[in-house]
């Protein structure tokens, strides 16, 4: 991000922001939620931008909400769906990114099947680098929403206990929230089957719960991530039955608790098996204002990278900040 | 000159004659048909160093590398006899290709190259290759490195059949049940990193089972690359009841760890991997003690294409023919572990005992083959991997400064390489 507030050119992670960093982003998103509830939804910011969407893995709710971020900003935007790894496309990633560059854009947001590819495309080319999703690393802007999410709702985020529910393992979702929280201070664990928990995990400063009841006693926030069905079959876990039995979040289990849970879900989900319909369209649940917020949240990263000064995005939002 | 097998470490002077060691002594006369080399004090005599373990890629890797590069590659590191790993494309498995292994290396002239052939046909671990046939072929070793012998039985019949022969069986001990699609050590950094990890115990598994198997048979088990305090604890209790088996570490897991793959470096990417601080720690004290024979280098090129891609896709794989003796200097002898004695008897005698290399190689006996090295282990470089004799650039030390610098490699009296000091 620009260099006068301490970013670096890109976003690729959470880890290695610092509190005010990620707090900025945020205070920035909040100008950028009432564009999108307007009637006409455009602000000219970035006008003249060009963003190159290139998603190496299939992807619905990010895809368009990175889009619909751009368009609301007056981005000019490019969608690659790429699928399968470089290897398999046999045009190398960094042949893919410098032929992109040598159409003169300006910013890439990449989503990719292999831990540490953003950054590996963030060294080698010019051009602003946002990840949207890198194997099983981070997906920065997901945990961004979250984290609106979560202050929106409870007004704050620090001291709040959030347990991160699932497949830990697998889950880059998990892991720039446990960035995130950690630096704005909320208490964090994580619950799951003890399979699907990384190892190493408690040195970073999160609990680890082995049985969802304890979790939910604890917890004031409860991230339930999704549960792919391959973790079955590569035997992680021995049914999806079982799981949503032992692992899954159902009212009955939230019931129990000794206070208003709030529920979070990054999508898509899996009904009736992580999490019970009538939790996720229950009154806990804010897993629509989550997709909501999302837009916000990458409006803002957008802002930011560009160029934008965070004490002058209210004035952006107004149209009357145009920079570029 | 510094020579462990004969316990010397005096200020002498050596001379070669028809390829072989004449003798050596103070203030020797040298025959006027001599070719005589004055060297500074600090400089070493030792006998020529041993590599046990380097893939040197022919046939059908010469992108990578060939024996001839490999070779050469060899020499300026101070290596004078390599044991060229058998896992090419197609794999040295049949008397043929051990052949073309040792004609290769003879055409090159550098170091000497001694072929390790296939245990199994085809690597594919289920049909003992012609083991008395390769050896008469000069096969030093057999091996399915790259991957395991994962069948026990296969292990067991191989540990037996090769006791006729007198070679060891090689074993890249690796669970792959366990290592699965990891790409580095299962621990925070692979956590953190969001890469899948391979545990400890993916080695330590197959050590047990190796060793169990050796205890068996009698036969004769080399663990290669050992890299796990686990390991480290089952080749000690092993060699304390009387087991015939013999390891080797190679350079880099004495002295880097897991850490060192941040930023995704996938010249770090090896196998097996980069481990804990404790497992580096472990790998040097038992190298010390006794536990672990040698240093090799499991020398693994791969073209910069192939390493400059996504952690995931890069193959495994680090260079170290050429950095392998100033990164021992540097972590073994510059800390106090070893003195200059104690690793030149593990970089040249004791691995020459190993495998049934030719009489008196790893010595400097009068008699024995003229291999020697020189080197000034004052002297400090910046590893420049753009000069290496390697094809490959792939090494975890490019930028280090690293003590020790070869100034002469001697193979059968002739000089095969010589440093820049010497011009």
């Amino acid at each position: 991000m620009s260099a006068a507030i301490g970013f670096g050119k890109d976003l690729i992670g959470l880890e290695h922001l610092t509190a005010e960093q990620i707090r900025t982003i945020l205070d920035v998103a909040e100008p950028f939620k009432e564009v999108s509830e307007r009637a006409i939804k455009k602000v000219p910011a970035l006008r003249g931008k060009t963003i190159v969407n290139l998603f190496f893995e299939p992807s619905t709710r990010t895809r368009v909400s990175f889009e619909f971020a751009e368009k609301r900003l007056s981005a000019d935007t490019v969608n690659i769906a790429a699928m399968g790894s470089s290897v398999v496309k046999g045009e190398t990633l960094v042949d893919t990114a410098r032929n992109l560059e040598a159409m003169r854009i300006d910013m890439v947001v990449i989503r990719h099947s292999s831990s540490g590819a953003a950054r590996f495309l963030a060294e080698r080319i010019p051009s602003n680098v946002i990840n949207a999703g890198d194997g099983q690393h981070e997906h920065p802007t997901q945990a961004l929403l979250d984290l609106l999410t979560v202050r929106d709702r409870l007004g704050r985020i620090e001291g709040v206990r959030v347990c991160i529910a699932g497949d830990i393992l697998h889950s880059r979702v998990a892991r720039s929230n446990i960035w995130g929280l950690l630096k704005l201070g909320a208490e964090v664990a994580v619950c799951g089957p003890p399979t699907l928990v990384p190892p190493g995990i408690h040195e970073l400063g999160v609990c680890v719960f082995r049985r969802l009841e304890e979790a939910i006693e604890w917890a004031d926030v409860l991230n339930v991530l999704r549960l792919q069905l391959e973790r079955m079959e590569a035997g992680y876990i021995p049914s999806l039955r079982e799981y949503n039995r032992h692992f899954g979040i159902t009212s009955a289990r939230l019931g129990r608790a000794p206070r208003d849970i709030l529920i979070l879900h990054p999508g898509p989900m899996n009904r009736g098996v992580e999490i019970d319909s009538d939790v996720a369209d229950g009154p806990h649940s804010v897993i629509l204002h989550q997709v909501t917020n999302g837009v916000a949240v990458r409006m803002a990263v957008l802002y930011l990278l560009a160029g934008g000064a965070p004490e002058r995005a209210e004035a952006a939002k107004r149209g009357t900040g145009d920079e570029s | 000159m510094i020579d462990p097998s004969q316990g010397l470490d005096d200020r002498v002077d050596l001379l070669i004659a028809d390829g072989r060691i004449a003798r050596w002594g103070r203030d020797l006369q040298a025959p006027e048909s001599a070719e005589t080399v004055d060297l500074a004090p600090d400089c070493v005599i030792s006998p020529g160093f041993v590599d046990l373990h380097a893939h040197l890629r022919e046939p059908g890797g010469e992108h990578k590398e060939t024996i001839a590069s490999g070779a050469r590659a060899a020499a300026a590191g101070g290596f004078t006899s390599v044991c060229a790993m058998p896992n090419t494309d197609p794999p040295i498995d049949d008397p043929a290709a051990v052949g073309f292994v040792r004609a290769e290396g003879m055409r090159a002239g550098a170091a000497r190259v001694y072929p390790v052939a296939a245990a199994t046909v085809g690597s594919q671990g289920t049909q003992m290759t012609e083991i008395g046939e390769l050896v008469q072929a000069g096969a030093v070793a057999v091996t399915d490195d790259g991957r395991p012998i994962a069948s026990s039985k296969i292990m067991r019949r191989l540990l037996e059949y090769t006791q006729t022969f007198g070679i060891p069986v090689l074993s890249h001990a690796e669970e792959l049940a366990l290592s699965g699609n990891g790409v580095m050590n299962e621990g925070l950094i692979s956590t953190t990193l969001g890469l899948q990890g391979i545990p400890n115990a993916a080695e330590d598994v197959m050590v047990a089972r190796d060793v169990i198997l050796a205890g068996l048979t009698a036969g004769h088990v080399h663990i290669c690359h050992v890299s796990t305090q686990g390991a480290v604890e089952l080749i000690r209790a092993a060699k304390a009841r009387g087991v015939n088996v013999t390891a080797e570490v190679t350079p880099h897991h004495l002295t880097l760890t897991d850490e060192a793959v941040q930023g995704y470096r996938t010249e770090c990417k090896v196998n097996p991997p980069l481990r804990s601080r404790a497992d580096v720690e472990a790998v040097r004290a038992a190298l010390v003690e006794g536990v672990i024979d040698c240093v090799a280098t499991d020398h693994a090129p791969h073209h910069y294409e192939e390493k400059e891609r996504e952690f995931d896709d890069a193959p495994f794989g680090v260079v170290g023919l050429e950095t392998a003796l100033g990164v021992s200097l540097k972590v073994l002898v510059e800390p106090g572990l070893l003195d200059l004695a104690g690793l030149i008897d593990r970089l040249a005698c004791r691995p020459a005992r190993i495998v049934p290399l030719p009489e008196g190689t790893g010595t400097l006996a009068a008699g024995a083959p003229g291999d020697v090295t020189v080197f000034d282990p004052t002297k400090r470089t910046r590893v420049r991997p753009e000069r290496f004799h390697s094809r490959s650039r792939n090494t975890p030390f490019a930028g280090w400064e690293l003590p020790g610098v070869v100034l002469l490699t001697i193979v059968g009296g002739r000089v095969v390489h010589r440093g820049e000091a010497q011009g």
